[in-house]
């Protein structure tokens, strides 16, 4: 095994590769979120619950999820910076931050609209809802935190402890429904059982899921590509890309 | 038949506020991200390669 994976560590070999990446996880974003919304506002029929409010399902539970997913994965490189002292890495959890904080407003905010007509109340402060709202307080800690520094790799190593002491509130999130007494309801859909949802349903959350995934790559890539231009001026490879030359 | 839809048998305020600000903020992302990598192309123009410092590649 002669592959040397710190090869693409270096931005100056990621950044072409990143960039030939994009538009495949666009297109394919902007595809599954045509089919997904048409499954979901369309297909779909009217639940004989909730009646038609329950068509939030469709952004609310794909943001959620993503808002979670996002903070892991954010700690997952903030981990490798710490370990390893990789820029690149640390540009990968700077890139997540913004999406991930957006994620998470959109799963509060649709959560509130979803809320009000099915329980009579836009906010409660039940465990899933405030550990919710803690998520987007993170993100938005870790961007003012990158903000506050000047010294960007004394910002990673400082972003990446706080990234790595807020990841105990990611299941505190996901178990909130079990291990209090929530309004918020449980899963709708776990691994471990059949969902509690019509199939039509399920796979246009599914769909959404998908495109809210394929959405977030391709922006968080694009960001990424961003702040290496952004730290890495002056070296010889940025300065050398026709994008910096025609800019 | 378009109005229907749209009235969503009574919800439409709580889906389509959901659904448009939901919208509204992923353009908003995708526009501050095209703003932000043009002035960043510029001003790495503007700063060209450094005399000395890193070599092409980078060190990691």
């Amino acid at each position: 095994m002669s592959l040397n994976w710190f090869k693409y560590a270096s931005p100056a070999t990621f950044y072409p590769v990143a960039g030939k990446m994009i538009p495949w996880f666009a297109w394919s974003a902007a595809l599954l979120a045509a089919v997904g919304l048409y499954v979901g506002l369309v297909v779909a029929p009217t639940d004989f619950q909730q009646g038609d409010a329950y068509r939030i399902i469709f952004i609310h539970v794909p943001a959620a999820w993503m808002s979670m997913f996002l903070y892991v994965v954010m700690a997952l490189w903030s981990a490798l910076a710490l370990g390893f002292n990789t820029r690149l890495s640390a540009m990968m959890a700077q890139a997540i931050a913004p999406t991930g904080a957006l994620m998470t407003f959109v799963a509060l905010w649709t959560g509130a609209f979803w809320g009000r007509p099915t329980w009579g109340t836009y906010w409660a402060w039940d465990a899933r809802m405030t550990s919710e709202l803690i998520l987007l307080f993170l993100y938005l800690g870790v961007i003012a935190l990158r903000n506050a520094i000047d010294d960007p790799r004394r910002a990673d190593r400082a972003c990446a402890v706080l990234t790595l002491t807020g990841v105990v509130n990611v299941p505190i999130i996901y178990f909130s429904v079990h291990w209090w007494n929530t309004l918020h309801q449980g899963s709708s859909v776990s691994l471990t059982k059949a969902p509690a949802m019509a199939a039509i349903m399920l796979t246009g959350m599914l769909v959404m899921t998908f495109a809210a995934w394929f959405y977030a790559i391709a922006v968080s890539l694009a960001r990424a590509r961003t702040i290496m231009i952004e730290r890495e001026r002056g070296a010889a490879w940025v300065s050398e890309l026709t994008e910096v030359r025609n800019a | 038949m378009m109005s229907t839809f749209f009235a969503m048998n009574g919800y439409g305020f709580y889906i389509w506020i959901a659904y448009g600000v939901a919208a509204l903020v992923l353009a908003l992302e995708l526009f501050a991200l095209r703003s932000r990598r043009r002035s960043v192309l510029a001003e790495a123009r503007l700063t060209g390669p450094d005399e000395v410092g890193y070599p092409a590649g980078g060190a990691e």
